[in-house]
């Protein structure tokens, strides 16, 4: 290997964070640790790059990102939007003429029998709503379970205990059941039965709830660690160097817990689609007019008999969503984890 | 073992009432006063006949003794309203509801009949392919009956509940014509009506939740294997049977068994979607109804009676540690 010049200008530090998903090939200049080993970070990224399940998954998780965020692209290219209707497409009982729920060139998807509204127009922006979600509530949930997890195992006593004891209290609450009765409650509390309530509203509604009752995971777990991690050698040696609470938290304690931390966020991903493509499905979550995947499948259960294209279409493509994120959090977990081995 | 029962009764019953309370509270955060609901239409409602169905609600009186009265209801019964417009209201007493004014308690009775039947059978569906399956293929390791369980479980556990339901009902009722439409009747009426009504919603539900067992039966069983007791067993020269069947089944299980205390609740939450699903009337799609005209009353009773079954089968899983895993010892 030879020495390269730096393109980017980054000083030749060595990175101490194993979570660091950068390319192997980064080496900068003048760092002669590179050529006697690799972090945990490169070789747990080395191993994923040679497992075609997660390459394949990643794969089909960037196309679905990536369709979520160029939604109004496509919408433009596409030239369908997702208001539109097409009744004079329908026969006269509202079915859509042509096969399979009137695919054709112009409506790649179909159309939904009754209203007429082009179908992959709803699935693009359905899955828009979807990983929005699942995304922002996601990341929200690791927030707070690592910052409450690790304030409690590295400082233990009244604090460990009260945070204990409300974990211990969440996980007592039926989660489904209990949104199932706090989003309407919610929602009634905040707007009158005749208005109209914004989807934003929603949206953050069940963000924060998703959030709030999913924390506790993240915190058991990373409690855990930090209780084993704060004996260490390396926290001892950074106390004795005179370093705060704050830095010995996030500066030496966090980077060591990112492999857990990240296989966590992957696999609470598909756990937050899931739940809200189900409350949706019982009109609770997202409804009329955001696209969303569970509520196109409520709306089919209608028409299951005479036209299954329309529930298999969304069906399909929200499974393939939430396979995509287990194959890729199972291997990511191999990846960071090779005693694992499976 | 008996300290230990008492302690976990007593913090079972502490986390009942604190699931209550927030209950109780959510009851309140609702804006629309409960009398205005009950009344109907704003024309025929004067604001004497609202005062009168507030009183006899007790929503006159303060939030502490209302809930007092809620829960003293419960366990004893209570009387609503006072003199002539007295009703009584017999132990166990979860109110009446908003919208037609009928004793919750005789909704859960006929609706929970529905649930459990769902809940059971689904749960032997999965507790015997699941958890037979991850075994099987653990012990089989690398063989394609170990791999065509992985693909499946793998498969199964992305699929949504409502989508499997879907499917498995335009295949088997609408193509096919094997079963009729699900619905529920009573087994004591009809034994084999039931279980043909209900064979689409147990497979529903149960074979989801397979999926996820056979992995975690899998991984616990290879986890267990490679274990130093299964050795020594191997090595002082125990038939495989009896190794695999009694040491290594019961040190695998014991994981096992804790998750499925914790998925009680989970799995109350897909008994919701897989009635609405097959348009089956149980508690669960009463409570989604009930949500919609927020009936709080059989919200309430919805949620509490699934944080009750949690906590029981939290309780039953921590005295089943000690029957199936020989290593546990309570103190």
């Amino acid at each position: 290997m030879r020495v390269m010049t730096a393109q980017t200008g980054v000083p030749p530090s060595i990175e101490p964070d194993p979570g660091a998903t950068g390319e192997p090939a980064t080496e900068s200049a003048g760092a002669p640790e590179r050529f006697v080993g690799r972090s945990p970070g490169q070789l747990a990224w080395l191993r994923l790059r040679r497992d075609p399940v997660a390459m394949v998954s990643a794969g089909l998780l960037i196309f679905f990102f990536l369709v979520a965020l160029g939604a109004p692209l496509i919408e433009r290219l596409y030239g369908v939007g997702p208001r539109d209707r097409f009744s004079e497409l329908l026969d006269s009982r509202g079915f859509p003429l042509g096969y399979a729920g009137g695919i054709s060139g112009d409506h790649w998807f179909g159309l939904t029998p009754g209203v007429g509204r082009d179908l992959f127009i709803h699935v693009v922006y359905g899955l828009r709503t979807s990983l929005f979600i699942a995304t922002t509530s996601a990341v929200l949930t690791i927030v707070i379970g690592v910052v409450l997890g690790i304030i409690a195992g590295y400082l233990g006593g009244v604090i460990d205990a009260v945070i204990n004891w409300i974990i211990d209290f969440t996980l007592a609450m039926p989660f489904f059941i209990f949104c199932m009765a706090a989003v309407p409650v919610v929602i009634s509390r905040f707007f009158d039965p005749r208005d109209e309530v914004p989807p934003s509203f929603r949206m953050w509604l069940l963000i924060v709830v998703f959030a709030l009752f999913n924390w506790t995971y993240t915190a058991r777990l990373v409690r855990g660690q930090v209780l084993s991690l704060r004996e260490r050698e390396f926290v001892e040696a950074a106390r004795a160097a005179g370093a705060g609470t704050g830095h010995i938290l996030f500066r030496e304690l966090l980077p060591n817990l990112a492999a857990p931390i990240l296989v966590t966020l992957s696999l609470n991903l598909p756990t937050f689609i899931t739940a809200e493509a189900a409350l949706s499905f019982l009109n609770i979550g997202v409804v009329e007019p955001t696209p969303d995947l569970g509520r196109l499948i409520f709306d089919s259960t209608t028409y299951l008999r005479a036209d299954p294209a329309y529930t298999l279409i969304p069906g399909t493509t929200l499974f393939l969503l939430v396979l995509a994120f287990n194959l890729f959090g199972d291997a990511l977990r191999d990846a960071l984890d090779p005693r694992s081995g499976r | 073992m008996t300290r230990f029962l008492i302690k976990r009764v007593l913090l079972a019953v502490l986390t009942l009432v604190a699931v209550s309370v927030v209950t109780f509270l959510l009851f309140f955060a609702v804006p629309t006063n409960p009398a205005e609901v009950m009344c109907g239409n704003a024309r025929s409602c004067t604001p004497e006949r609202i005062e009168m169905l507030e009183e006899r609600l007790g929503l006159n009186e303060p939030l502490v003794e209302q809930y007092a009265d809620f829960m003293a209801g419960i366990f004893v019964g209570r009387t609503y309203g006072e003199g002539e417009l007295a009703r009584e209201c017999p132990a166990p007493c979860l109110g009446f509801s908003f919208r037609n004014d009928e004793p919750v308690m005789d909704i859960v009775t006929r609706t929970l009949p529905v649930t459990a039947s769902i809940v059971v059978g689904a749960a032997v569906v999965w507790l015997v392919v699941g958890v037979g399956l991850g075994m099987v293929s653990a012990l089989r390791r690398g063989s394609w009956f170990d791999r065509a369980a992985i693909t499946v479980s793998l498969a199964g556990a992305s699929m949504q509940i409502y989508f499997f339901g879907l499917l498995l009902l335009i295949v088997f009722v609408y193509e096919l014509g094997w079963l009729p439409n699900p619905g529920y009747t009573s087994p004591l009426e009809d034994p084999v009506a039931w279980v043909s009504g209900m064979l689409l919603p147990w497979f529903t539900l149960g074979f989801l939740n397979s999926a996820v067992y056979a992995r975690l039966a899998r991984a616990q069983m290879l986890e267990t294997l490679s274990e130093d007791f299964i050795r020594t067993a191997r090595a002082k020269g125990l038939p495989r049977r009896q190794v695999y069947g009694r040491h290594a089944l019961r040190a695998a299980v014991t994981p096992i068994v804790t998750i499925a205390g914790l998925d009680i609740g989970n799995t109350l939450g897909g008994a919701v979607i897989t009635e609405t699903v097959f348009g089956m009337h149980g508690l669960g799609r009463t409570a989604v109804q009930a949500v919609e005209f927020l009936d709080m009353p059989i919200v309430m009773a919805t949620v509490l009676l699934a944080a009750f079954f949690i906590v029981v089968a939290n309780i039953v899983v921590d005295l089943l540690y000690v029957v199936i895993d020989p290593r546990v010892r309570l103190s």
